[in-house]
């Protein structure tokens, strides 16, 4: 469980990137957290993960976060960045995958295991050994999330999963964040995604929560999302809506 | 492909090239990095006007670059920028030491040039010796092989990391002067009044790349200590190889082997 008690964080001491900010994440759940551009929502996950100290009080599991507490909240964390080539930075797929293992001091059976069993549940086997300058964007993003699947995390955050992703790889991303069994956070303007994806939405606006609720009913109120700089699912706007003035849809 | 482009390619190919297989791949790393170690001492103390001892020494590399698979001339075509530095380091040597020291036909040698040539060589051996290293053995298992003699944590992870940031680096400069081409057709290079911003730029990318890396890492357990490959088993053949090539490095040292055989053709 993960919780947020009057967390605020600002980089420059003055306007506060993250404001106040009180939410509870149960075990198992998949939460969406969007917002416009420079709403808070990489911030958020930062100071999750104990890279941004803040005000309040954050913690993971019953574990305060602090520097004692940072080894192990960061082990029941797994972290997929925005930018897949940020993450992997070992020379093959195979090496990335148990870079994390073998620091947490997992013998190499035991390591070997998680990365089968990771690579059978993802169907990337053929990527085992793959160098990671060869493999397609698509692929990287998938072994990114292969690396910390191996880490065996109870929560799972991801910044912009289907970023630059075509509408195949998408959907592949989409299938396998479904099958996840841990507490799933999802930082995205991928709307879409997030419905098909998270069963509750946290809307920010200026670092504020403007929104907790149902992932539903949020991300069909076109108002509150127009207000807060979104729009409407794709998929709920109808062809025809999202392009008024095309004569593409007829 | 442009010259960067080339450059990671290279960097890439000779992560290629010490995952290959071979005889000389399969030993195990300490028993390299060890006896590559004695190699460089033992050439580096031949004395300054043993030209004719050196050359011995040329066989070490030249075996093993052939029992490896390796081309000689590929070793000198990747060291191609290095190498004229480090044979430019005795230049100076001619004038600074006029002494004659012997003839050949008319013509005097001096010390100095004598001195120059065996300084020559041997940076150009310790350079085939240890690209010879770094060429069959993978970068991770030689950290470890480091680790094991003690060489200090810091030093290794930073070896380590230096190496997997020049493709970052290279990454990040190719991007950049892509763009800057494709906004200035025509031109060659990049112009002297873009420098500043152009490397000032690099740097700032550079440095938000590699926070972004070191988080990543951060966040996947990463506790100052890089995780080293693990070291294969040593087997006798790799000590025996060892044991065996150190007798003939030293053998060589102490035997003025050339100068034994041109005995025996000059009385």
């Amino acid at each position: 469980m993960i919780t947020f008690r009057n967390v605020s964080f600002s980089y420059d001491g003055k306007s506060p990137v993250v404001d106040d900010l009180c939410f509870t994440i149960e075990k198992g759940e998949a939460v969406g957290l969007i917002g416009a551009n420079g709403a808070g929502k990489s911030t958020v996950m930062k100071l999750l993960l104990g890279l941004l100290t803040g005000k309040g009080q954050i913690d993971v599991d019953g574990l305060p976060m602090c520097r004692q507490n940072l080894s192990e909240i960061r082990r029941k964390i797994g972290f997929v960045l925005q930018d897949s080539d940020n993450q992997m930075f070992m020379p093959t797929v195979y090496e990335d995958m148990i870079f994390g293992p073998r620091n947490y001091g997992l013998g190499k059976e035991e390591t070997e295991r998680r990365v089968d069993e990771v690579l059978n549940l993802l169907g990337l086997q053929d990527l085992k050994y793959r160098p990671n300058h060869k493999i397609s964007g698509g692929e990287k993003r998938m072994a990114a999330i292969a690396t910390i699947l191996a880490m065996e995390p109870e929560t799972i955050l991801m910044d912009e999963p289907s970023t630059a992703l075509d509408p195949v790889n998408r959907r592949t991303i989409i299938r396998t964040i479904n099958r996840l069994p841990q507490t799933r956070l999802i930082a995205s303007h991928d709307l879409d995604m997030i419905l098909d994806t998270c069963q509750r939405v946290i809307l920010l606006s200026h670092g504020r929560i403007v929104a907790d609720g149902d992932a539903d009913r949020i991300l069909r109120d076109r108002q509150l999302l127009e207000a807060n700089r979104m729009e409407l699912p794709l998929c709920l706007q109808g062809r025809n809506k999202a392009f008024p003035d095309s004569d593409i849809f007829p | 492909m442009d010259r960067l482009s080339h450059a990671r390619s290279e960097l890439q190919e000779m992560d290629a090239l010490a995952a290959a297989d071979s005889p000389v791949h399969r030993l195990h790393p300490l028993c390299k990095l060890l006896l590559t170690m004695l190699y460089i001492v033992t050439v580096v103390s031949f004395p300054k006007y043993d030209f004719s001892g050196l050359v011995i020494m040329v066989l070490y590399p030249v075996l093993l670059f052939q029992a490896a698979g390796i081309p000689v001339g590929l070793c000198f075509y990747r060291l191609r920028i290095v190498l004229p530095l480090v044979c430019a380091v005795g230049l100076a040597n001619p004038f600074l030491d006029p002494t004659p020291l012997t003839r050949l036909g008319t013509m005097v040698i001096t010390g100095g040039v004598v001195s120059m040539a065996t300084l020559m060589l041997k940076g150009v051996f310790s350079l085939m010796a240890s690209f010879l290293l770094i060429a069959t053995t993978p970068i991770d298992t030689l950290c470890a092989a480091l680790r094991k003699i003690h060489i200090p944590g810091i030093l290794v992870t930073l070896l380590l990391l230096t190496y997997r940031y020049i493709g970052v680096m290279l990454e990040q400069v190719s991007v950049m002067t892509e763009a800057y081409r494709l906004r200035a057709p025509g031109q060659k290079g990049i112009h002297s009044s873009a420098w500043g911003s152009f490397l000032g730029q690099l740097l700032l990318r550079s440095m938000d790349r590699a926070e972004e890396l070191y988080h990543s890492m951060l966040l996947r357990g990463f506790q100052g200590e890089f995780y080293y490959a693990d070291m294969p088993n040593c087997r006798a053949s790799s000590v025996i190889f060892m044991l065996f090539g150190a007798a003939a490095v030293l053998f060589a040292r102490l035997v003025p082997v050339v100068s034994l055989l041109g005995s025996l053709f000059v009385r």
